[in-house]
């Protein structure tokens, strides 16, 4: 059962007991194009669940990145600071934005799995 | 192109002056003086004109080029109005201020006036300020105009309502007046979604705002409703003017319910912008809103003259230096008298004909999201080109090498691939069959030589550029 769940913003969420660690989709690094910019949140950050958590630009556009789950940040990838690129290399591993301390482990019930998240891409 | 720092030639002047035959001025003391030369370019006059008129061959703007920059209102603006502007060239804006300097000042003043009274016949308001400086700072202005309204009536007020097709301004100047925002998805066909807005819409909620015709081109039928429903529970409705070019003379926002409008000068009034400014964004509200109103105002005595007024306990103060950008003020004024009533009328109805014309004739090739009349502008979305790997931004590209500004891409945000048409009225058939032809031209390209279109453009000074690279590392600075 894999521990990987995504939001309807497209945002992913992996769970690993209350640590949960957070980046967006492939299919959203794709839809923004190029990312130029990630504005990380700070750690020690509050933020509830479907709150804006950070920022992130690209050629495109800017567009707010929403916490998956409710907690407060721990850490962030402070290589995205000086290589944006790798969230459209690797958007689902290497460009995790940060990981988070959950603070509610029942809301992931509003996630979707893989699978669900792939059915609902489908309809957009 | 080189640079002007790149042709420098060392020692080279513009001018020789001969030795001064008159005793030197006491020389600056030591601390004042450079230690080292300024580094200047070192050039002749001609190298420098030569320089500075290529430099000027290779710009782009409605003077050189159609462009239908899509929620920009790149319309031509005459130049008798320059000339209009040009008359209040020697006056300094500290005159008026000045003991005695009201007498001198009377011209500006009246301009500022009569374009106030202009503004609130054209919007329906009951009374405007031309202080701001650009559509965004009218906004900023509005929105502390709302949050002054409820503080003196002692409401408890928390949340904005934009729709998500809104322009990114509306959120941020209600963020930074300190209100939370809620944005409302837009339904299917192309307004915002009804009922979600009924949802939200509670006794917290401070300000609703709206662009009508919103960022898809589209006039939004309930309107009307949307405003006695936010009055209801007394919030006010916020008219976004970027679009005001569609409704001119056609429909008032203060007749519809609308509470505060703000109106961008440098778009439906005909005054150059582009490249940062300046701007004008004059800000009209209805009577409950007057006591708020930016200080100084000015204001007509009983004898006719004008003087500034800034007793107004309530007001949220200076909103800009002076009284806004004036000379932005000044054309736009000239433009509304030039127009005239039936030429504002006539505005509206050309840019609605335009824009729907262009639609029509491309819509077979590009995808129309939101596929029904439009009003000043029309939004495309490359998704059919997208199949052969072309994006919006390659259709831009190569309409560079037809001759033309592209268009918007990629705005509005809720379109994927938007492509946003917006022709304005200056511009003649003939150009816009041209733009169409460059259009459907790019469109047959997409599916037969997709390359070519990556290519593009390949008749500018520097083809396609790194966007990427330039929006990553952000250094302009010449070394």
């Amino acid at each position: 059962m894999s521990n990987m769940y995504y939001t309807k913003e497209h945002e992913w969420v992996k769970i690993d007991g209350n640590i949960a660690t957070v980046g967006i989709s492939d299919y959203a690094a794709h839809q923004l194009g190029d990312i130029t910019f990630v504005e990380l949140p700070k750690p020690g950050k509050a933020v509830k669940q479907f709150e804006v958590l950070c920022a992130i630009e690209s050629v495109k556009a800017a567009s707010d990145i929403y916490a998956p789950v409710s907690g407060t940040v721990l850490s962030v990838n402070e290589t995205l600071n000086t290589r944006p690129e790798i969230v459209n290399e690797s958007p689902e591993e290497s460009a995790w934005m940060a990981t988070m301390k959950m603070t509610d482990p029942s809301e992931v019930a509003k996630l979707m799995n893989r699978e669900q998240y792939d059915e609902y891409r489908k309809g957009l | 192109m080189e640079l002007i720092y790149e042709i420098s030639v060392n020692g080279r002047r513009g001018v020789r002056l001969p030795a001064s035959d008159v005793p030197a001025a006491t020389p600056l003391p030591g601390e004042f003086l450079r230690a080292e030369p300024a580094g200047l370019p070192e050039l002749s006059e001609l190298d420098v004109v030569r320089h500075f008129t290529q430099l000027s061959r290779r710009n782009i703007g409605v003077d050189t080029t159609f462009y239908p920059l899509g929620s920009c209102t790149m319309k031509y603006n005459p130049k008798a109005m320059e000339e209009g502007a040009r008359l209040f060239l020697p006056f300094h804006p500290m005159i008026a201020l000045l003991p005695g300097g009201e007498a001198l000042a009377q011209g500006t003043l009246a301009i500022l006036h009569h374009m106030e009274e202009a503004l609130e016949e054209i919007t329906g308001m009951d009374a405007v300020t031309c202080q701001p400086l650009a559509g965004a700072h009218g906004e900023m202005t509005g929105i502390m105009l709302i949050a002054a309204y409820h503080k003196a009536k002692g409401n408890r007020k928390k949340y904005v309502i934009v729709p998500d097709s809104s322009h990114g301004t509306n959120p941020a100047s209600a963020a930074m007046a300190g209100y939370q925002v809620v944005t409302i998805p837009t339904a299917p066909y192309g307004d915002m979604d009804l009922e979600a807005f009924k949802a939200a819409l509670n006794g917290e909620v401070a300000a609703v705002m709206m662009t009508c015709p919103n960022t898809l081109g589209l006039f939004n039928p309930h309107i009307k409703e949307i405003c006695d429903m936010a009055h209801g529970v007394d919030a006010l409705v916020y008219y976004d003017g970027a679009n005001l070019n569609a409704i001119l003379g056609q429909l008032r926002p203060g007749d519809v319910g609308f509470d505060v409008v703000h109106v961008n000068l440098h778009k439906t009034f005909g005054t150059p912008h582009g490249s940062g400014g300046p701007g004008s964004g004059p800000v009209g509200v209805k009577k409950a809103l007057i006591p708020f109103l930016p200080v100084p105002r000015v204001v007509r005595r009983k004898d006719g003259s004008f003087t500034l007024a800034a007793d107004n306990p309530q007001s949220i103060g200076r909103m800009a230096n002076f009284f806004g950008n004036f000379g932005v003020i000044a054309r736009a004024y000239a433009y509304t008298l030039m127009l005239g009533r039936e030429g504002l009328i006539e505005v509206s109805e050309l840019a609605v004909l335009n824009a729907n014309y262009v639609m029509s004739r491309l819509k077979d090739l590009y995808e129309l999201p939101f596929d029904q009349t439009c009003m000043h502008e029309c939004v495309f979305s490359a998704s059919r080109q997208l199949q052969h790997d072309i994006h919006a931004i390659d259709i831009a590209k190569f309409l560079i090498d037809k001759g033309f500004h592209p268009p918007t891409v990629y705005f509005p945000m809720i379109v994927k691939e938007a492509i946003m048409i917006e022709p304005t009225e200056t511009e003649s058939k003939a150009t816009l069959d041209a733009f169409i032809d460059a259009m459907r031209e790019a469109a047959e390209l997409a599916e037969k030589d997709p390359a070519a279109l990556k290519r593009a453009p390949v008749t500018t000074p520097i083809s396609r550029l790194d966007e990427t690279k330039a929006a990553r590392e952000q250094n302009v600075c010449f070394a």
